[in-house]
């Protein structure tokens, strides 16, 4: 996967984009891979508080692009691992201060000394979207087992096919295991048939992200966790390990299995 | 779907995901339900030229193959002789 550029994008804001990206991020620093995550939300930068990074930055990714510094002095260092850096989005600009044109210049910079470059893409389909796409190898598309989040994938999925960028792969975030075995929710099968592209995550609903948000480190350092594992096999199938998708494969309650006896 | 679950179709995921395979067939295609009505209005007109249907019959339908769509139709013929 050596200097391979991925762009984490969903359409719909709020599906989880950015814990998606620090968490792969996370995951493939811990197979030891050499990692840099990028925040492409310009002007609602978020990516440095759910690495809980907030407190160290000095330069962003418009202070680079305007020639403020060099591109090495706004890559901030993850204490907690070898090899993650973050390179921050500015608070105070908007998203036409960072061009595509630019974000292929500074991935191509990081490319060569990466082996996974990640940018967390802004929600919406206008500027910001193309240029976080603009320079990626692979895309990922977020969305959540519901209707308004997997029609905005759908319609992202086309434009990434439009940009010749494709095939897109997807991450099912926030699926709840109860609720899909009650049928009230849709499945991955559902979702895979609907928006016909690979599988690539599939991340159960777990308190434990918010928890895990609110200290400052990333849910994939828990192995204990649902999600943490899930991510964990995210990363690993990112890496190209081939891994079964039994995320959500929670055994049966004893009442499930009283219902199909008398079913 | 036993006794347990003899409402099955009227759970909420079936209903998303019927709600969504409409949904995402007109988005992906850009063609309004109007639209295709007139198609299917200017397809009859040329079918009854040359044959003998009933319109009420015929069902024009987009179809999924993966992430490409095609239109299907579906023409019964009344009666085979020719006219």
């Amino acid at each position: 996967m050596a200097g391979t550029i991925f762009t984490i994008t969903s359409g719909k804001g709020g599906v989880g984009k950015t814990t998606i990206t620090v968490n792969l991020g996370v995951g493939l620093a811990l197979r030891g891979k050499k990692v840099v995550c990028i925040d492409g939300d310009i002007g609602l930068r978020n990516m440095d508080v759910i690495l809980g990074l907030e407190n160290r930055i000095v330069y962003d990714i418009v202070d680079v692009v305007e020639g403020r510094c060099r591109l090495k002095q706004a890559m901030i260092r993850d204490k907690r691992l070898p090899e993650l850096y973050l390179i921050p989005a500015s608070q105070t600009r908007d998203k036409n201060a960072v061009s595509a044109q630019d974000m292929i210049k500074v991935c191509s910079e990081l490319k060569s000394e990466f082996d996974a470059v990640l940018i967390d893409s802004p929600a919406g389909i206008e500027q910001g979207f193309k240029t976080a796409v603009a320079p990626a190898d692979k895309v990922f598309v977020v969305t959540n087992p519901e209707v308004s989040a997997v029609r905005d994938a759908d319609r992202i999925i086309g434009l990434i096919e439009a940009a010749e960028k494709g095939p897109a792969s997807l991450i099912i975030n926030r699926i709840n295991s109860a609720m899909v075995n009650r049928g009230e929710m849709l499945n991955q099968d559902d979702i895979n048939e609907l928006l016909a592209i690979d599988l690539i995550g599939l991340i159960p609903e777990d308190e434990n992200v918010i928890i895990s948000t609110n200290k400052g480190t990333p849910i994939v350092f828990d192995e204990k966790t649902k999600a943490g594992r899930a991510f964990r096999n995210l990363a690993a199938r990112v890496d190209g390990e081939s891994i079964p998708f039994d995320e959500i494969g929670e055994k049966e309650s004893f009442i499930d299995r009283f219902k199909k006896m008398f079913g | 779907m036993g006794f347990w679950n003899r409402n099955a179709d009227s759970r909420s995921s079936t209903t998303a995901k019927e709600r969504l395979k409409f949904v995402l067939v007109h988005d992906r295609t850009d063609i309004s339900l109007q639209t295709m009505d007139r198609m299917k209005n200017e397809i009859v007109e040329v079918i009854v030229r040359y044959f003998d249907i009933d319109p009420a019959d015929l069902v024009i339908d987009i179809h999924h193959e993966g992430r490409n769509q095609k239109l299907v139709a579906d023409v019964p013929i009344k009666n085979t002789r020719q006219k």
